[in-house]
């Protein structure tokens, strides 16, 4: 505790950090890395896509002694795709298997027949449609559409435009990270999974804005003085609420892997799982990116107005001068002023 | 909100914590109370995880037009179904197609199944037709009292309600006195014309034969007509079975009889051939009329639509009691029956008068959505169990539960002392959530499945970060030399602000999701939404006020070093701080660092 406190204290006056500016190349090499491997993933496997969304058979017994689980591990067996099964009013039960077409629906019931023993001619095989059809799906994805303009905006006014092409372009990586997953772990997409995608949107960016308002507030008054350049500051402020990001990110993980593990270790493949593997990997590259993308982005944009060409030309020349002079480019100042020479030397700890 | 507007000076803070605690305590025990007296103690679940009721409906091949059963038809059925049932879009309810012509319609335990399977079960075309004569539901023994209540004929159109056999009709004599919802006058840009006295003599010619009146060509023989006249004569209804073979069968383009309710009872119609349908109706609904402070419906045509109302309300106009009206007609049924004064064009009209608020709204709904391509006939109605079984709820809740542990673990060795502050904060975000929750479920349908179930477990620790952002702000201010209770109050503003910006984004997806989707996503959405709201409420209205409060107490203000907020370990400047992490227990450390 006292020694995570000093360090937060330190991270709060800049004492220490890590350059999560100067390294930007490295991270974003690592996101497009990562995209790409996503990407890839998805054109070559695809996503498995559940029942709601592609159909599949609906198979009705008549009255049976077969318990529900035992009918879901049959069906599953026998079709090799996941299962869903309910007891109905009549005692029999409603078995619905995704991904299986008529020819395979034919065999899946006399398979059936003879594990649930009843009799073959008084099951029901029906193809069911999508109940997520299209619609529900396309409409989601309306949604972001229309949210990713909307927020855009906001952030745009709440802040200012680079801040909000940034956080935008962080909400993409994190959206095509998680499906990437997906697509190479071969989980069934459910509408847990869209819902879990979803509830990224609003996190991810929780997130971002979080660090952004700590950026907005360190760089207030730049162009008044001649001590640190643009990116020198977002370094310190990214350092600066980095306790905090870590807390967040922590906080919010743990029910999620609480659900993933337990909820997901225990049962095997199901709702649980799916929600919550979305979430996890969602919510991981959510904070991952607000400090690793979002930031760097912006001052990278940033860094390309002429006001702050000119504040990092006035910076360096009053190093220059300084160390002209004979003084370490330190002295002038108080030792906790000069975030970089320290960032540099304490960087290897933060890894 | 209750916060202080400028919280730099404290003393400014220090009479509000009591005031808005108290608000937040009497809305946690109100929600409580109307929880119980409701008896609706838990949340209604959705129907993976508690099962309900599942109703198949196979489309009805009709002579002529087997075509029609394809998978387009079908989808669009599917969809207007879906928003059917799900109302508000929150109560979980599934839709599917099932092999070629069958749409399975799955509903959560607790809905109200008479209401959802009418909803379902009327599946049906929407029409337009005139009026060409109206009766009151009884079979037609012609000496019906001619109902000698002469309305005080008010400021909107009572119909005529007994046209039937009232050649001596008093103006406007209205069936009923109270006129309910029948009245509705047909709503051009002016107000409504009280109808006029019926001709006695040409109403009750119409009621012997309709006539070939110029509003419905006859397209049958006088033969058919007269046969329609006998059928029309005898029906009853009042009994359920010929109420429902009534209006069956009929083809849009020839004339029909047809029944409906009228207020609390039942009247009968002839009626003519359709001049406008379902699918030229765009957009419908109820809303209230801010002006006259009552409830309309509101209708808007597509552009076909438009000119076809237009040309048959220009005919209807000119006409006397009851052909100036049109019946709107779901499934053979009558639901509506408005007077038309004027020729309406320009593709928008309001049908006004008698609405009640559920009343204009299922108008609405069912002019918006009842223009399915298909009929349906309810094949089987079963009960379902859950698909997901309790062991996922269980696991779910278990891990759930471990999780908060987790989180309440992580804080307590983090913030210590401030902890508590979170975790009683979490509590009373709990609280409100399941009351709102419950209550919910009865008001508007709201149901919650698994995912949602997900969502409110993640949300412990969303709602958390809240805390953390206020927490390390009054840290900050603390390490920069601060007093606790000055560094509470400016913490304030700045965390405020973190956390309204950030809310704000999480509340602006759940919202655009809530407007733009349909189904589960907008249940979801619906989640999202409200912990997001209240989170806002509970860090407001509960944790800056007991942070205040705290702040007086020596435990805190002291910096105990078990209250999280020691400045020694904080880092804060003006003491020394050249401590070097002396060897002060640097145990619980690692578990950061990673």
């Amino acid at each position: 505790m006292s020694k995570l406190g000093d360090l937060g204290a330190k991270l709060y006056r800049g004492e220490v950090g890590y350059d999560f500016v100067g390294k930007r190349f490295l991270w974003y090499g690592v996101s497009i890395l990562i995209t790409i491997t996503a990407i890839v993933a998805l054109a070559v496997q695809g996503l498995n896509m559940g029942i709601e969304f592609k159909g599949g058979a609906v198979f009705t017994t008549p009255k049976t002694t077969v318990s529900v689980a035992a009918a879901t591990e049959a069906a599953e067996k026998v079709s090799g795709h996941d299962a869903i099964v309910q007891e109905l009013g009549t005692g029999g039960l409603r078995i619905q298997i995704s991904g299986v077409d008529t020819g395979a629906a034919t065999d899946i019931k006399q398979k059936l027949a003879t594990d649930l023993k009843v009799d073959q001619a008084a099951i029901n095989a029906d193809l069911v449609g999508p109940s997520w059809g299209e619609q529900i799906a396309n409409k989601a994805w309306t949604g972001l559409g229309i949210f990713m303009v909307l927020v855009v905006i906001y952030l745009a006014i709440a802040f200012e435009w680079r801040m909000a092409v940034a956080a935008l372009i962080a909400l993409i990586h994190d959206l095509t990270i998680t499906v990437g997953v997906y697509a190479l772990v071969g989980f069934e997409v459910t509408p847990g999974t869209v819902i879990g995608l979803l509830t990224i949107l609003g996190y991810s960016l929780y997130d971002t804005v979080v660090v952004f308002d700590g950026l907005k507030e360190g760089s207030k008054d730049i162009t008044k003085q001649t001590r640190w350049t643009y990116s020198e500051i977002a370094n310190r402020s990214i350092n600066g609420t980095l306790v905090r990001s870590i807390n967040t990110t922590v906080v919010a993980l743990l029910p999620v892997a609480a659900l993933l593990f337990i909820g997901g270790g225990f049962l095997g493949a199901g709702m649980l799982n799916d929600i919550s593997l979305s979430l996890f990997v969602g919510l991981a590259a959510g904070a991952y990116s607000s400090i690793f993308i979002a930031t760097p982005l912006v001052v990278d944009l940033k860094e390309r107005e002429p006001a702050m060409k000119a504040l990092k030309k006035r910076v360096l020349a009053k190093r220059a001068a300084a160390a002209a002079k004979g003084e370490s480019p330190d002295e002038g100042y108080d030792a906790e002023d000069e975030p970089q020479v320290v960032a540099q030397g304490r960087s290897g700890r933060r890894r | 909100m209750a916060a202080p507007k400028k919280g730099r000076r404290p003393t400014g803070a220090q009479g509000r914590p009591g005031r808005a605690l108290a608000i937040i305590l009497i809305a946690m025990v109100a929600l409580t109370a109307g929880m119980f007296l409701s008896k609706q103690t838990t949340p209604r679940l959705g129907i993976d995880l508690a099962g309900g009721t599942s109703i198949t409906l196979k489309a009805k091949s009709e002579p002529g037009k087997e075509s029609a059963i394809n998978e387009t038809n079908m989808n669009t059925a599917v969809g207007i179904i879906d928003r059917r049932v799900n109302g508000l879009g929150v109560s979980e309810a599934e839709v599917q197609t099932q092999g070629r012509d069958h749409i399975i319609v799955n509903i959560p335990k607790g809905t109200n199944e008479q209401q959802a399977r009418e909803q379902v079960g009327t599946t049906a075309q929407l029409y337009f037709r005139p009026v060409i004569a109206f009766a009151d539901g009884s079979p037609a023994a012609p000496e019906g009292t001619p109902s000698p209540s002469p309305s005080a004929s008010g400021s909107t159109a009572p119909k005529a309600g007994d046209g039937k056999t009232s050649p001596s009709a008093t103006p406007s004599s209205s069936a009923t006195s109270q006129g309910r919802a029948l009245s509705e006058a047909l709503k051009a840009p002016a107000a409504p014309t009280p109808s006029p006295s019926a001709s006695e003599s040409k109403k009750a010619d119409d009621t012997k034969a309709p006539s070939p009146s110029a509003s419905a060509p006859a397209t049958g023989d006088e033969a058919a007509a007269a046969a329609l006249q006998a059928k029309f004569a005898a029906l009853d209804c009042n009994d359920p079975a010929q109420r429902a073979a009534a209006g069956q069968g009929a083809k849009p383009e020839e004339p029909m009889i047809a029944c409906g309710q009228r207020g609390d009872a039942w009247g009968k119609w002839v009626l003519g051939p359709a001049q406008v349908n379902g699918q030229d109706v765009k957009e419908a609904k109820g809303q209230i009329d801010p002006q006259r402070g009552q409830w309309i419906v509101t209708m808007q045509f597509t552009d076909k639509g438009a000119d076809k109302f237009a040309k048959i309300t220009g005919e209807l106009a000119t006409k006397q009691m009851p052909q100036n009206q049109f019946a709107i007609v779901l499934d053979g049924k009558v639901i509506s029956d408005p007077s038309v004064s004027q020729a309406l064009t320009g593709g928008n009209a309001e049908i006004s008068g008698g609405f009640t608020q559920q009343s204009a709204q299922d108008l609405g709904n069912m002019l918006s959505y009842g223009a399915l391509p298909l009929s349906f006939s309810e094949d089987s109605v079963t009960t379902v169990t859950a698909a997901l079984g309790g062991e996922q709820l269980k696991a779910g809740l278990i891990a759930g539960a471990i999780g908060l542990a987790l989180v309440v673990i992580y804080l307590l060795m983090y913030y210590r002392g401030l902890a508590f502050i979170a975790i009683i904060s979490l509590l009373v975000s709990a609280i409100l959530t399941y009351t709102i929750m419950s209550l919910l479920g009865k008001g508007i349908g709201f149901a919650l499945n698994l995912p949602a179930v997900c969502g409110a477990i993640v949300a412990i620790g969303i709602t958390a970060d809240s805390f953390i952002v206020y927490f390390e702000r009054i840290r900050d201010e603390i390490r920069e030399g601060r007093t606790l209770r000055p560094a509470v109050e400016r913490a304030w503003p700045r965390a405020r602000r973190t956390i309204l910006v950030s809310d704000f984004v999480s509340f602006l997806a759940a919202a655009v999701l809530f407007i733009v989707t349909v189904g589960k996503v907008q249940g979801f959405a619906f989640t999202l939404g409200l912990t997001t709201l209240l989170d806002v409420v509970v860090v407001f209205l509960f944790t800056k006020p007991v942070m205040t409060l705290v702040a007086r107490t020596n435990f805190f203000a002291g910096g105990h070093p078990w209250s999280g907020l020691d400045p020694k370990r904080l880092g804060a400047k003006p003491p020394l701080r050249r401590s070097r992490r002396t060897g002060s227990a640097p145990a619980p450390v690692d578990a950061k660092e990673a």
